[in-house]
């Protein structure tokens, strides 16, 4: 272990250590991040969910986007697999439909970044599953 | 490549250890490996999350689904179903008592709403065992931002400014207690850390050692520039197996990492720390009785002054300071003095960590802002009493402390109210009882931990305390009398007057406050002999109703003590000179013949 001989040197490494942490210290406050939510129970995984959860992840480290990416079960919309919720901070949560590995990156682009609308948004009279 | 996506977080406390969560911890890191989710998924044991009455806890993050109650068993079905099907578990998720309604994540539960985490700020986060994770969340940037950027002094002026004061009981200002030992002068200081945490039901202390043993270390090397200390002791108990060992890994890393030891970043300070364990004496949590016993001398306190801030430890100046005391100062350090009080009341800044215990729903270890009320203590946060029963007290400051009742339930929580409400902060039992508690054996219990603890030093203390005892002994037996009940608010005066040390100056405040909280219940206890909440044997008696019992003899048969006496088929009769109320009689009569009156 190469010790730490200066402020700069702990800084440098807190640097490189906090990106591990990153994950926990995002969920402490969830509220105030975007949030995407991708539906990956059996019929989300067989169209592709969890590709679709790996380009949102990678995109968001890569870009350095705060966000937490989460699963969650069967949003009910099986015929429109796979789906995501997108939460924007302040802003009521908005369901996507048939969202496929390229439209994963169009929701980064358009919605998320730019505050576009893309095609394929459930409508709602919406229920989320989870609520809670 | 792909990419971390889960952390599960397994809590490694001394509770949920004691219910398996190693093994649940072994078990996940191996189905991870066979299930080829390694690239996805890390595991950490962390600290206690405090919530310790459903434990063992599994935190999924980031998604923070809290799981209770989990065995090893259920770690299979944990990963097939929220990691790798996205649904959760609700099996094991929380159910909150009063809505009956199933919470899905630590954010939504009551438990944690009131809290605010500020000592216990990486208890149930970080893995402890693990340097790199305290300084990914800005650990030891306290430290060199010290050394590289404030003066001693105004580092002193931080912690001064931001009102934090002792949380070991007294409840001293931590800045002026730092500039004392500042500015007396000497060859060589020391930075003691009070880990000796007697106060029974007490582990406030332990957890913060076991969660976050780096918060510690980083500000005890922070006092010790302050102080002019090359030496830092901590005192710590030896019943804290893993505290100790969390501990000394931590302590090996810092060296590792050239955070404790020689030239620490550069800077030319020098700081290292060892541990002194302490054989589990009550009194040896006082400080001066603290440092007779680290040096190797009888554990028992001497008069102050001297404070150990000017003559401590082989009579150098040393600064004595508990581990939640120490573990607030990094972040009042990086966040700075306003911010820390800006949250608190008026004399009373910060947090205070409290071990919820007794008879509550969510038994465990909370961290609330000072000023919070009991009644959100009690009600919001520990969920209430247990089985719906009636709320009658909460003893505060273990057995230096008193009982709080109803009328206090809104009272704010701080230094200062506890003590004009008759009790105190002290280090942060928080006891809570029931109607089915007896007021007078509460005390009872208390004064007889103070007995066996007294070191016995001064008589007002070592005799006092123990006929004290002997009267509420003669109460609970029906025994006392009025004479008794004005004899023991006069004798505990004068005990708390004229004993030597906290300990003694404390010890009669279960006493008094009961007294004065409860005076109902001591006059019926002598006069009416009745113990109202069921509680002391002497004043109950079970007795045989003629009407009901048809004589068969089985209760008599039953008696361990041959205390019944009847002829066959006719009403049977209990010696209540010979009973030892074993309630075996009871439970064996087939005809519901026999009552507790
Ligand atoms: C009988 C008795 C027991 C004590 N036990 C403890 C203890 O277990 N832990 C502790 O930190 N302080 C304890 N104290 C208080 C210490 O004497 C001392 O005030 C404290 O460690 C100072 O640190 P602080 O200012 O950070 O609270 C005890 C005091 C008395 C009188
Ligand atoms: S008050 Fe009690 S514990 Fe303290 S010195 Fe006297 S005898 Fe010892
Ligand atoms: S309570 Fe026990 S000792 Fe008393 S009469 Fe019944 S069986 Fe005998």
């Amino acid at each position: 272990m190469e010790k730490i001989k200066s402020l700069a040197d702990l800084k440098k490494m807190q640097g490189d250590l906090r990106a591990k942490m990153e994950l926990r210290e995002k969920s402490n406050h969830p509220d105030s991040l975007i949030q995407v939510k991708v539906a990956m129970a059996t019929c989300g995984i067989a169209s592709g969910a969890k590709e679709v959860m790996e380009v949102f992840v990678e995109e968001f480290s890569k870009r350095n986007i705060e966000a937490v990416v989460t699963q969650t079960g069967c949003m009910g919309y099986c015929y429109a697999e796979p789906t995501v919720e997108i939460t924007k901070p302040g802003c009521d949560p908005v369901t996507f439909g048939y969202v496929d590995v390229k439209k994963a990156s169009k929701l980064i682009d358009k919605y998320i970044l730019n505050n576009e609308l893309v095609d394929g948004i459930i409508p709602v009279n919406y229920a989320s599953i989870d609520k809670k | 490549m792909a990419q971390i996506k889960y952390h599960i977080l397994v809590c490694g406390g001394t509770g949920c250890r004691a219910s398996q969560s190693e093994d649940i911890l072994k078990n996940f890191q191996e189905l991870i490996i066979d299930k080829g989710l390694g690239t996805e998924v890390q595991v950490v044991k962390t600290g206690c999350f405090g919530f310790c009455e459903k434990g063992p806890i599994v935190k999924m993050m980031p998604d923070n689904t809290f799981y209770t109650k989990v065995s090893p068993a259920d770690c299979e079905e944990i990963l097939n179903e929220h990691i790798i099907k996205g649904r959760k578990v609700t099996r094991l998720l929380y159910t909150d008592p009063e809505t009956k309604e199933q919470v899905s994540d630590s954010k939504h539960m009551e438990f944690y709403k009131k809290q605010i985490r500020i000592a216990l700020r990486n208890c149930g986060f970080i893995n402890p065992e693990n340097i790199e994770e305290y300084i990914g969340r800005d650990g030891y940037q306290a430290l060199g931002k010290v050394l590289t950027e404030l003066t001693p002094d105004a580092t002193i002026d931080i912690i001064k400014k931001s009102g934090l004061r002792g949380r070991g009981g007294g409840g001293f200002p931590t800045g002026l207690k730092w500039e004392i030992t500042r500015k007396v002068k000497a060859d060589q200081k020391y930075v003691i850390c009070n880990a000796d945490e007697g106060d029974p039901g007490a582990f406030m202390d332990r957890s913060v050692l076991e969660g976050d043993p780096h918060s510690v270390l980083e500000a005890m090397a922070i006092n010790g520039y302050c102080t002019g200390a090359s030496k830092g002791l901590v005192y710590i108990r030896a019943e804290y197996p893993l505290a100790v060992e969390r501990l000394k890994i931590a302590m090996r890393q810092a060296r590792e990492f050239g955070l404790l030891g020689q030239n620490i970043m550069g800077t030319g300070f020098n700081f290292d720390v060892e541990i002194r364990y302490g054989a589990g004496a009550f009194v040896c949590g006082e400080e001066t009785a603290l440092i007779h016993s680290m040096e190797g001398k009888r554990g028992e306190p001497t008069v102050k002054p001297p404070f150990p801030s000017e003559s401590g430890y082989l009579g150098k100046p040393s600064n004595v300071n508990n581990v939640e005391t120490y573990a607030n100062i990094p972040v009042i350090i990086i966040k700075g003095a306003e911010w820390f009080s800006a949250i608190g009341t008026e004399k009373s800044k910060g947090t205070k960590v409290f071990a919820l215990a007794g008879k509550i729903n969510n038994v465990g270890l909370i961290e609330v802002p000072m000023g919070i009320t009991l009644r959100e203590v009690i009600y919001e946060i520990g969920g209430g009493i247990k089985n719906d029963k009636k709320f009658k007290a909460v003893q505060t400051g273990g057995p230096s402390g008193g009982m709080l009742t109803e009328k206090h339930l809104d009272t704010p929580i701080d230094y200062d109210n506890l003590i004009a409400a008759g009790s105190m902060m002290g280090s942060g039992g928080m006891i809570v009882m029931d109607e089915d508690d007896c007021m007078v054996s509460m005390a009872k219990f208390y004064l007889q931990f103070t007995v066996e603890e007294s070191c016995g030093k001064c008589s007002p203390c070592r005799i006092g305390n123990k006929r004290l005892f002997e009267i509420l002994e003669k109460v609970t037996k029906g025994q006392g009398t009025l004479e008794d009940l004005d004899k023991l608010k006069n004798l505990s005066n004068v005990i708390k007057d004229t004993s030597l040390c906290g300990l003694g100056q404390t010890s009669p405040n279960p006493v008094l406050s009961s007294l004065m909280n409860f005076p109902d219940e001591y006059n019926e206890h002598v006069v009416s002999k009745k113990c109202r909440a069921g509680s002391c044997k002497s004043l109950m008696q079970y007795i045989i109703d003629p009407d009901n019992c048809i004589g068969c003899t089985l209760c008599a048969r039953n008696c361990p003590v041959n205390a019944i006496s009847g002829e066959r088929k006719q009403p049977h009769i209990i010696d209540q000179e010979k009973c030892i109320k074993c309630g075996a009689c009871m439970e064996k009569c087939k005809f519901n013949a026999i009552h507790i009156n």
